[in-house]
């Protein structure tokens, strides 16, 4: 991955506290598994900031190396990967999300 | 693209001790379900544990496979 690519990923990761990298935008998610996620960040009533990766291929292919993760959506919390689809899902419903997001 | 054979073929190769389920969601072999139980996830995260999997498919994860429903469990 280039360095102003990497660079750039890490100036993303920090904008805000939570980022979340999908498919779209919050107001129209292109996929559903992004989908479940914005509703699921709703529902936990936090502020947070959506990338669509659709309109960035640079970021689209540089983040899934920096995280090593070969799918979108991608939340991350802090600065660190908490997951994708089924990870933050299954935090939602056992309720370690809402700590993790505190 | 991939058949849920070819996948399930990959899976089991990778986690030997392991229960491997894989179903195609849409009929259209690129939205899939899989679900994999082993010994081999003990002592990892989640998201390590997703990982494997991810790398067990391997070129089918990153070309083929344009969703994964994943289910991780350690036996």
């Amino acid at each position: 991955m280039a360095d102003e690519v990497r660079a750039r990923i890490e100036e993303l990761i920090h904008a805000s506290k939570v980022v979340l990298f999908m498919k779209g935008t919050r107001q129209f998610p292109a996929c559903g598994f992004s989908n479940t996620v914005v509703q699921i960040l709703k529902k936990e009533g936090v502020p947070f900031e959506t990338f669509n990766i659709l309109a960035d291929s640079d970021v689209r292919q540089g983040l899934k190396e920096y995280s090593s993760w070969p799918t979108y959506p991608q939340l991350y919390v802090g600065g660190k990967f908490v997951g994708g689809c089924d990870i933050v899902t299954e935090m939602h419903e056992n309720g370690e999300l809402t700590g993790v997001l505190k | 693209m991939p058949s849920t054979d070819a996948m399930k073929a990959l899976l089991a190769s990778a986690f030997p001790d392991g229960h491997v389920e894989v179903s195609d969601l849409t009929g259209t072999q690129d939205h899939f379900q899989a679900t994999v139980v082993t010994r081999a996830f003990q002592g990892k995260t989640r998201i390590e544990q997703h990982r494997m999997v991810y790398a067990a498919l391997g070129e089918l994860m990153v070309r083929d496979i344009h969703a994964l429903a994943l289910t991780t469990r350690v036996e």
